[in-house]
């Protein structure tokens, strides 16, 4: 049966065009699906279980998609929401829209799923080989599922399927792959299973596959033969070259692409122009494998506190490399010496901005620029000891000359105190999967009611 | 001698998860596609981001007339050391390697 997939943006919080919203509603689409998070923001949101975007932002645009979804009559999905999509950013979501039901008067069921995974249980999985790497490889042993603050697992399309069926007007999901909220549906009614992966890949980004990628909005009709993206902003047009070219997108390899119940391989897809604005996709093929969730852990790094000085004076914008070179090595012993602390209980970085700032060792030009700021970066096991580091660099970073016998030379700091914390900083550390027997193995359902109407 | 950048059209790095760099040279037609890369050694890449050649993934899509290679992350997303969270800014020393051509 076809089946018409309302995306109103690449993720909730980025904003997108509201008359376009509107437009795709008149569609009559059967489901509004919307991703709420990634990866891509780096470890701090997975760390803490918090949302990058503002609680505004999310209720301003979730509240137009609650209202879309009561004038369509049909489901409405968050993938990942609140970023990181661990327990507490899918329960600050619940929380979002029972107010929203509140003041716009709704009756809703809401079905959550989630995707937190007890490190009890992913040790007992890692000792019966049900975790495996991905590539590229990352180390992993046993004490690394207790040292993550959260851990993850992306759910499929066969939990959110799962959570469709209890009947939810509204499902807030947890981790979940980009693709799963939208292939949920069309994989249900028996359309082509190729085809529902590979819409859900071009359409996971919203309108980007668009000539008009800001507008956000698309619907992508699916049938048992393939789909059919077209943007609803005013004169924005998909070309097939623009959807082709969106496999390419965050994607290493730009025709295979992995979910839990298989691979989506697209190197023998068609692309054609079906009207002026949309495109119709055919022949892109599922492979079914394994059933195997992929696993996101983040820990904390440590605590970090900085510092920023601007040189202008020529010579030592020339020289920035020896002077910071010079600056480290008498602080690596003052950080011996007087705070007794070891080269492994901190980490220290000099970044030139204006020479290597973004690049590091990697980079190739050579700058001209007129001045350079020096950013250190301090980070160790408090925060007290990354302070005291900062404010123990201040007197070079203010006066340190590169010749003795120079008159006193003084550099320029914007800010007074000139060190800031950083708090606590996060990383990543799990890149494998998990094999499961049965999709909602290691997935928690709940389902509420909430009257207002 | 000419640059990659001044050649090719636009050329995109991002991360394809916390681990993976991935880069696309989009070269906008076939002449410049075929020219990109018999000029672009995979090695030549491998080099300029310190990857083993072993590691660097190439991607020749002439319906896209599209070069992309994927390969590790120099440094894992938000790191310590990292300094591009998006990975966006790496495409700009690949834009401007010299070609001998």
């Amino acid at each position: 049966m076809p089946t018409r997939v309302l995306i109103p943006a690449g993720a909730l919080g980025l904003g997108f065009d509201e008359a376009a919203l509107w437009r795709g509603v008149k569609t009559q689409p059967d489901i509004i699906c919307i991703d709420g998070g990634s990866t891509d923001s780096g470890p701090h949101y997975l760390g803490t279980g918090t949302s990058k975007y503002t609680k505004a932002a999310t209720k301003a645009e979730w509240r137009l998609l609650m209202q879309a979804r009561a004038a369509a009559g049909v489901p409405l999905v968050v993938g990942t929401a609140g970023t990181c999509g661990t327990d507490s950013t899918v329960d600050w979501m619940y929380r979002i829209t029972c107010d929203l039901a509140r003041e716009l008067g709704q009756n809703l069921t809401i079905a959550r799923l989630y995707s937190n995974q007890s490190s009890t249980a992913l040790k007992t999985a890692y000792a019966a080989g049900r975790i495996a790497p991905l590539w590229p490889e990352q180390p992993l042993d046993e004490d690394l599922f207790d040292s993550c603050t959260n851990i993850v697992a992306l759910a499929g399309a066969e939990q959110i399927d799962i959570a469709l069926q209890t009947g939810a007007d509204i499902v807030i999901a947890g981790r979940t792959t980009d693709t799963a909220t939208i292939a949920a549906l069309p994989l249900r009614r028996g359309d082509h299973a190729g085809a529902a992966w590979h819409g859900a890949k071009i359409g996971e980004c919203g309108a980007l596959c668009s000539t008009n990628p800001v507008s956000g909005v698309i619907v992508i009709e699916f049938d048992t033969q393939g789909f059919t993206v077209r943007p609803m902003a005013e004169g924005a047009r998909c070309t097939p070259q623009l959807v082709a070219a969106h496999m390419l997108y965050e994607n290493a390899d730009p025709n295979i692409l992995h979910e839990p119940g298989g691979y989506l391989d697209v190197g023998n897809a068609r692309y054609r122009q079906a009207d002026e604005t949309s495109v119709t996709v055919t022949g892109a093929e599922w492979h079914p494998a394994r059933y195997t969730v992929k696993l996101e852990g983040a820990r904390l790094a440590g605590y970090q506190s900085c510092t920023l000085v601007l040189l202008r004076d020529p010579h030592y914008v020339k020289n920035a490399a020896t002077w910071c070179a010079r600056i480290e090595s008498r602080l690596r012993d003052e950080i011996r010496g007087r705070m007794g602390l070891s080269p492994d209980d901190y980490v220290l970085e000099f970044r030139r901005i204006g020479q290597n700032a973004t690049l590091g060792d990697l980079e190739t030009a050579r700058s001209s620029a007129s001045e350079v700021g020096i950013l250190m970066v301090a980070t160790a096991a408090d925060q007290a000891v990354a302070r005291e580091i900062a404010k123990l660099a201040n007197p070079y970073l203010l006066h340190f000359p590169l010749r003795a016998d120079e008159p006193q030379v003084t550099f320029a700091f914007p800010f007074s105190p000139a060190e800031w914390d950083r708090g606590a900083v996060y990383e990543f550390c799990l890149h494998h999967v998990l094999g499961l027997e049965d999709p909602m193995q290691v997935f928690d359902l709940r389902v509420d009611e909430v009257a207002h109407g | 001698m000419a640059r990659l950048g001044e050649i090719a059209g636009k050329i995109r790095s991002k991360n394809a998860g916390p681990f993976t760099l991935t880069i696309d040279i989009f070269c906008e037609e076939a002449e410049r596609f075929a020219t990109i890369c018999s000029a672009l050694s995979t090695a030549r890449v491998a080099k300029l981001y310190r990857q083993k050649e072993e590691d660097v993934m190439r991607f020749e899509l002439p319906r896209l007339n599209v070069l992309k290679f994927s390969m590790p992350r120099p440094t894992i997303q938000g790191s310590l050391k990292d300094r591009d969270m998006h990975a966006s800014q790496w495409a700009w020393i690949l834009s401007e390697l010299d070609l001998n051509i």
